[in-house]
């Protein structure tokens, strides 16, 4: 069923095209600076849509991307501030309004189709095309590790107009020529006369000028602020209790709601009793929806109690037998007989394996996983007539304002969204759901500010999981033990697809989707026949975008399965994939800094074991050594984790190391506990005794080496998730000789 | 009604007596430093101090705590920043920040007790969870701070 390029890309416009309605587009005459001008308090006085500036020359940058602690808010901060020359003491961060100027182009670029460097999707007129929809729909959204790929150019530029501008006041002001006027530090100084003026006693003449059309931007060599470790913007008010997350938000006479809603996928509301719940302590109103009901009380913990208590009856949807076990054998069916998509097809790895030969062939499986954000899932709404106000911890803004607008069929422009921080994303809270909840619910209580939370239960068991999948592998080597034939399907639900219908129910999707193939079909090493396919699979289980979507579990299958081939080949794990990297000298380095870090020639006692791995993803190389001791009672302790990245140029490193240890600890979450497992339609787990989290008890030690190599900047928030699970394993087959081939390692009894 | 000290203030609060502390301080006190994570006592967002011992507020009813002395993380910062906070942001700990109310009060209640902790001790009594997996620089604070704290 290969679809052809053309027929993809058309499709893909079409289905684009439906995501437009009711959207504003960008009015091609329209002021962008009057976009942040709007939110201007305090005499602030905007420059351009990323900055004001006010008498005191305090400098607020418009934040259009979540800060859920990967550190964007500082990082966004000093891209403009770098080119601004301001006093980095005087920058503060503010979250963007919704507008199309502040669209993640990057975003939805990556979501094309092969965009993975190997088809070279990036560079086409499709490509293209998807850049200029994402800014017409206000693709304002925060994910697949986008945010710097997408604001290394505008927000520089941006630093470098707004400096522009206060240095033309400054010389009409003083009557010289421009070229006599520095900028530092957010003072100008007339370099004749030694005189003075502040970016603050500028900021109004200056937003009145013209901005240049490509101001010059800095020299690398002459960066200030880019490639330091500047401390991040936010970590004090996180120390001290005064960080406002969602969940924190606080209006006078707000109320809150809790939900009891049908435990099954699908399930709806059939029936419950109201009257017993009116009067109960509290409860101001219960409201019926769709998949069941929310209490709405005057304290959350009223509400909570109110909810549970409720007699009420569900509709299954039809679900009510799904169950894991069910589920991993239609995916064993669909390796068996779907009908895959292929995504890569080198040579002919076919016509290898109809000649008899020594196969070597593996089957690989994950299950379903949850983002348990640390922040439950929250949203407050308020609704009057036609105008709705949302306070949320969110990834994407635009969508949760046109969600709100559609339920209360207003236009776009009547919905206010205001992003707190978040409590940890990881891809769930780009989800519109609690949005949708939390408005429909206001509305029942027209005028009242409503904060609806979600108990961690709800959370749990209504997650959109990282999708259960299946991979299987046969491989031919050559006379030198090298691979000459891969073939690879793997079977799984497709996030995309899920996403887009939970939007646009009517939208059918059954195309090609990067995040299911991504991590193996465009894997680096030279094998001449090679075949990598997709079998997408239709189940009733929400799947969504999980940190590093499908490489994070691609990367697990492929990286083991290529150990597997240097184990039969009877040859080094790291040396044979250095074998097959001649035509990526960049992948090379980073696999070669990676072995040398972690001394990879040194015997290691017996009991101890060390496995590699090496990954791209969302721009950036990654490599990755794991350390582990088999424990007295046999099971597996993971005591180092050596990595190395080159994720091109690096804007602070030392929230790129965080990111990276945090990463990892999340993937070696998945990989040791993580298992979201479904018994009569129903999510079995519940709480964290349920599903486990590495905590300081079982903490490797972590080392981080960035080795940047000048290739284009990549993104890093997911970048250091794949690796782990891998080199992971592949360390417990050094030291056991037993092959993991089914995550998680608790289900094998290697777990303490 | 039960009365309580809240970071040296006595409040009397007019709420049922199963009532858990954590929504007593958040909903109805509005100190919303403290965290709802599970709800279950499996997460320590929640931690608080109740008479200096650590406490997850949110298995801990209202009646539990009559009469006692509860110090949430809005207490802790005096003229200064505490040490442990302080520690906090010269290793640049906190990612989302969501877990780290709940870090930093185990951690000020550890160091009460155990002003030069091991490794060892850390482990045992720091049980809480951080989904952004900050622990490696928390471990490393916590080091820190006791020894800001132990040379005065
Ligand atoms: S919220 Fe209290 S321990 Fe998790
Ligand atoms: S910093 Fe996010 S949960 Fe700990």
């Amino acid at each position: 069923m290969a679809m052809s390029r053309r027929k993809f890309l058309l499709t893909t416009a079409v289905a684009g095209g439906a995501l437009a309605v009711g959207y504003v587009a960008l009015k091609p005459e329209e002021d962008t600076r009057l976009v942040f001008q709007k939110t201007a308090r305090g005499g602030e006085v905007a420059l351009n849509a990323w900055i004001k500036i006010d008498a005191t020359g305090t400098v607020t940058v418009a934040a259009p991307r979540a800060e859920m602690g990967q550190g964007i808010y500082t990082a966004l901060a000093m891209l403009v501030a770098e080119e601004l020359d301001v006093d980095w003491k005087s920058v503060r961060v503010e979250d963007a309004p919704v507008h199309p100027v502040y669209a993640n182009r990057e975003m939805l670029r990556a979501a094309l189709p092969f965009e993975d460097g190997y088809h070279q999707g990036e560079n086409t007129s499709g490509a293209q095309f998807m850049g200029w929809l994402a800014e017409m729909l206000s693709a304002q959204g925060t994910g697949g590790s986008t945010s710097i790929r997408d604001a290394w150019e505008p927000m520089r530029n941006a630093g470098a107009c707004a400096r522009h501008m206060l240095v033309t006041a400054a010389a009409q002001k003083w009557n010289v020529p421009a070229a006599d006027c520095q900028a530092a530090d957010g003072v100008i100084t007339h370099k004749g006369s030694g005189k003075t003026l502040t970016y603050g006693d500028l900021a109004t003449s200056a937003s009145s000028l013209m901005p240049p059309e490509n101001p010059p931007l800095k020299n690398a060599a002459d960066y200030k602020l880019i490639g330091k470790a500047v401390p991040r913007l936010d970590i004090a008010d996180k120390t001290t209790g005064r960080a406002i997350f969602g969940v924190d938000v606080k209006t006078d006479g707000m109320l809150h709601a809790a939900v009891n809603v049908a435990p099954v996928m699908g399930g709806s509301l059939k029936s419950y009793d109201k009257d017993a719940l009116g009067g109960m302590p509290g409860v101001v109103a219960v409201v019926a929806l769709p998949t069941g009901i929310a209490v709405v009380a005057d304290s959350w913990w009223h509400a909570k109690k109110a909810a549970d208590s409720a007699v009420i009856e569900f509709n299954d949807g039809g679900n009510g037998s799904l169950s894991s076990e069910g589920i991993y054998k239609l995916l064993e069916e669909n390796i068996q007989s779907g009908d895959p998509f292929t995504y890569r097809n080198d040579g002919d790895a076919e016509e290898v394996f109809e000649h008899n030969g020594d196969d070597i062939i593996a089957n690989y499986q994950v299950p379903y996983l949850a983002h348990a954000c640390m922040e439950p899932m929250n949203c407050t709404a308020r609704v009057v007539g036609d105008n709705v106000e949302i306070w949320m911890p969110n990834q994407a803004p635009f969508l949760m304002r046109y969600l709100a607008s559609r339920i209360v069929d207003t236009d776009v422009e009547n919905v206010q969204v205001y992003t707190t921080y978040l409590g940890g994303g990881f891809g769930r809270r780009a989800e519109g759901d609690l949005a949708e909840q939390a408005v429909r619910i206001a509305m029942a209580v027209p005028g009242k500010t409503v904060k609806l939370l979600w108990s961690r239960e709800d959370d749990m068991r209504h997650d959109m999981y990282r999708p259960a999948a299946r991979s299987m592998f046969r491989a031919r080597l050559d006379d030198k033990g090298r691979p000459f034939a891969w073939f690879n399907r793997i079977a799984g639900q497709v996030p995309t697809k899920s996403f887009t219908q939970r939007i646009f129910d009517f939208a059918t999707l059954d195309m090609p989707d990067n995040t299911s193939s991504e991590g193996s079909a465009d894997m680096p090493y030279a094998i001449p026949n090679l075949q990598v396919q997709h079998v997408p699979v239709t189940l009733p289980v929400p799947v969504g975008f999980w940190r590093s979507v499908g490489h994070s579990y691609n990367a697990f299958f492929t990286e083991s399965f290529m150990d597997e081939l240097a184990v039969k080949a009877g040859q080094d794990p790291y040396k044979y994939r250095r074998d097959l990297l001649a035509a990526h000298p960049d992948y090379l380095a980073v696999l070669d800094r990676v072995a040398s870090e972690a001394d990879w020639d040194l015997p290691m006692h017996s009991g101890r074991g060390r496995g590699i791995a090496l990954h791209e993803s969302f721009g950036s190389l990654v490599a990755q050594v794991a350390e582990v001791s088999v424990l007295p009672d046999d099971t597996i302790q993971l005591d180092r984790v050596i990595c190395v990245v080159d994720c091109g140029r690096v804007i602070n490193p030392d929230t790129v190391v965080a990111q990276i240890e945090g990463a990892i600890v999340f993937g070696l979450s998945a990989a040791l506990y993580g298992d979201i497992t479904l018994t009569d339609g129903a999510v079995d787990q519940g709480n964290f005794p349920d599903y486990e989290m590495v905590r300081l008890n079982n903490m490797p030690k972590i080392e981080v080496h960035l080795a940047p190599s000048g290739r284009p900047i990549g993104g890093i928030g997911e970048v250091g998730t794949p690796p782990l699970a891998p080199a992971l394993a592949n360390a417990i087959f050094n030291a056991t000789g037993k092959r993991v081939r089914e995550l998680p390692l608790s289900k094998a009894g290697l777990v303490g | 009604m039960p009365a309580i000290k809240v970071n040296g203030e006595v409040r009397v609060i007019d709420i049922e007596d199963d009532t858990p502390l954590l929504w007593v301080l958040r909903d109805t006190l509005g100190l919303v430093g403290t965290k709802f994570g599970c709800g279950i006592s499996a997460c320590g967002a929640c931690t608080v101090h109740v008479n200096g011992e650590p406490v997850r507020s949110c298995s801990t009813t209202i009646a539990d705590v009559a009469g006692k002395e509860i110090s949430t993380i809005e207490s802790l910062e005096q003229a200064e920043l505490h040490p442990v906070q302080q520690a906090w942001i010269d290793h640049q700990v906190p990612q989302c920040g969501y877990c780290q109310s709940g870090m930093i009060m185990a951690t000020t209640a550890l160091l009460a007790e155990k002003p030069d902790p091991t490794d060892d001790d850390i482990d045992a009594a720091i049980t809480n969870i951080c989904r952004c997996g900050t622990y490696a620089r928390i471990r490393k604070a916590i080091h820190a701070a006791a020894k800001t704290m132990r040379e005065g």
